[in-house]
């Protein structure tokens, strides 16, 4: 049960977008991706999602290369987060999560009992169900990434990977949104996601893969990684990292840009 | 209206939308020069049907059942498959905006059933020839849309859909000119404003074929269509064929489309309004969208025929009178979409 990255050469035909990439994330763990605009995130994710074929190396998806399970069996293991934008139809919060059970279904046949049953469970999972009638264009946007997280439970997923499910969410949302992502632990899932906050990786993750130019600049557990050093030199600015007193008592870490540039 | 509420409501919906449509076609059958009560309608229609005598005159019989049922019937089927093809292009396309005529597809049909008609081939040639013209029409909307991208996909599918469709016109302009002016030409200038009057129950027959292989697959294939309207991206991980899942949905609104060209001529405007009326009765989802439509635009389609032919001294064309409903309609729907957008 697993999703690892061997000798990973991920991009497009016509442009590679990086080279030997090792990853790897395990159930009951949330891992953070953190890289500067066009640093291969996105790209890396959508490989990783089998949406982009790999250009060398693999992808191993519960011991096989991705590219050997079918798209169906593969959609229930393997779930994908987007960014919350908007939809052009307006689906109630229930029916965009019953998407998610696509896979298990028949290509004829319609939603049944058990798959309602999942959607529904999915909802309850992420506190959302009193929203379950709601049609999506009238739910927040934090409502609207946690929606669509529950679809990803829905699949029955155990490997879930996120494209910066908090970016164009405000603050309140973001810490919403990421309280629930901790929250996956609980499901024995493999969580994978993207942000452009080391704080959010302070906050939530076990791990952090850093990728700069589309290679992975360092890797490893979460207090190890974020430091003022690498963060400098990935985001190719001086930042601190500070440890604030908290009400709850441990002291917490969070990240600060030091003013001026770096040399 | 709340999701809960529509799909529990859902039901009732198209039972009532279909009362509706067996008390319009009864209205329908039984208007016109010719006096015929509704209830003689239902005798000729029942007798018809089971085989026996009705117990009318012949007149009564052969008036309902000739005359008035082909038109009748051709104008259901095109308004159900013209609202079929509009809600499943809209789904596809992921843009309330687009519809057979938009999209220039009911252009590339009357391009190719026009050349089919100036060579004077039989009904099955033309609707090949239409389903041909719409095929090239929507393949180039498709192609010309993602080489332009633009920041703004909803209304670069619209402009092409015109540019292509205008190309299409050019094309029917120049059918029209070199058509024999006696002869051809009104036949051809009458069909393509959209008409009723000429459907013989051989063309009725010949129609309702392509037009349900294109419908079929398309109610079969109902409940993934929603995921279908997804990005592509989320589409793909949900584990759906994309490419081909959405080959088979244009293959088979596009039938539906030439078909109904083919019969019809060009009828705007149904495939955009009808889905947008069928939305807000019974919420987004295309399980219960399709359905409706089929319904809601077999309904609308000869409510329209049935008041052009009747409530004026002279017959207007029901083309013309589907813009009258449409055009404001979309009208109200850019706005819709951009004060959403904005």
């Amino acid at each position: 049960m697993s999703l690892a990255a061997r000798a990973l050469a991920y991009g497009f035909r016509d442009r590679t977008v990086g080279r030997g990439v090792e990853l790897a994330v395990a159930p009951g763990e949330v891992v953070c991706l953190l890289g500067p605009n066009g640093s291969g995130k996105t790209t890396l994710l959508r490989t990783l999602l089998g949406l982009l074929p790999a250009l060398e190396g693999a992808v191993m998806l519960d011991g096989r290369p991705l590219g050997e399970w079918t798209a169906r069996e593969r959609a229930t293991r393997l779930a994908y987060v987007p960014q919350a934008a908007e939809s052009y139809f307006d689906f109630s919060v229930l029916e965009m999560v019953e998407m998610g059970r696509t896979a298990h279904r028949g290509v004829f046949s319609r939603p049944g009992a058990r798959d309602l049953e999942r959607s529904r469970a999915a909802l309850e999972r992420l506190a959302i169900a009193p929203l379950a009638e709601r049609p999506i264009h009238r739910v927040s946007g934090g409502e609207r990434s946690l929606t669509l997280i529950a679809r990803a439970l829905a699949t029955e997923a155990k490997h879930i990977l996120m494209d910066e499910p908090t970016a164009s969410l405000d603050f309140g949302n973001q810490a919403l949104v990421l309280e629930e992502i901790a929250r996956l632990r609980g499901t024995g899932a493999a969580v994978l996601f993207s942000t452009h906050h080391p704080d959010h990786a302070l906050r939530i993750a076990d791990r952090v893969f850093m990728i700069r130019n589309g290679a992975i600049m360092s890797s490893g557990p979460t207090a190890g990684v974020v430091n003022s050093e690498n963060l400098s030199a990935l985001y190719g600015r001086a930042v601190e990292v500070a440890s604030v007193a908290s009400g709850q008592g441990t002291p917490r870490l969070v990240c600060v840009p030091s003013s001026g540039r770096q040399s | 209206m709340r999701p809960a509420l529509a799909r529990a409501r859902f039901p009732l919906q198209l039972s009532a939308a279909c009362g509706v449509l067996v008390l319009l076609a009864l209205w329908s059958l039984a208007l016109g020069k010719f006096p015929v009560t509704p209830s003689e309608v239902a005798r000729a229609l029942w007798s018809a049907l089971s085989g026996g005598r009705s117990g009318l005159g012949e007149n009564v019989d052969a008036v309902v059942l000739l005359v008035r049922a082909p038109r009748v019937g051709a104008a259901l089927a095109v308004g159900a498959a013209l609202a079929a093809a509009g809600a499943s292009y809209q789904s596809l396309f992921k843009n309330p905006l687009v519809s057979p005529d938009i999209l220039g597809v009911t252009a590339g049909c009357a391009l190719g059933a026009g050349i089919a008609v100036l060579l004077a081939l039989p009904i099955g040639a033309i609707q090949a020839l239409a389903f041909a013209g719409g095929l090239v029409a929507v393949g180039l909307v498709v192609l010309v849309g993602t080489w332009v991208g633009g920041r703004d996909p909803l209304l670069t599918l619209v402009l092409t859909g015109v540019v292509v469709g205008s190309l299409f016109g050019a094309g029917i302009a120049l059918v029209k000119y070199v058509a024999d002016p006696y002869n051809q030409l009104p036949a051809i200038t009458f069909w393509l404003l959209g008409s009723f009057s000429g459907a013989s129950p051989a063309d009725l027959g010949a129609t309702l074929v392509p037009i349900a292989v294109g419908i079929v697959p398309l109610a079969l294939l109902r409940w993934r269509i929603d995921a279908l309207s997804l990005s592509e991206d989320e589409a793909r991980s949900l584990g759906l064929p994309v490419g081909l899942l959405r080959l088979v949905v244009i293959v088979c609104a596009t039938l539906a489309t030439a078909a109904s060209v083919a019969l019809a001529g060009a009828i705007g405007w149904v495939g955009l309004v009808i889905p947008h009326a069928a939305r807000l009765l019974a919420g987004a989802a295309f399980a219960r969208v399709l359905p409706l439509s089929l319904v809601l635009g077999a309904a609308f389609m000869l409510a329209v025929d049935t008041l052009c032919r009747s409530a004026f001294a002279t017959e207007i064309p029901p083309g013309v009178a589907t813009a009258f409903v449409g055009t404001p309609a979309f009208i109200a729907l850019l706005a819709l979409a951009f004060r959403r957008s904005a």
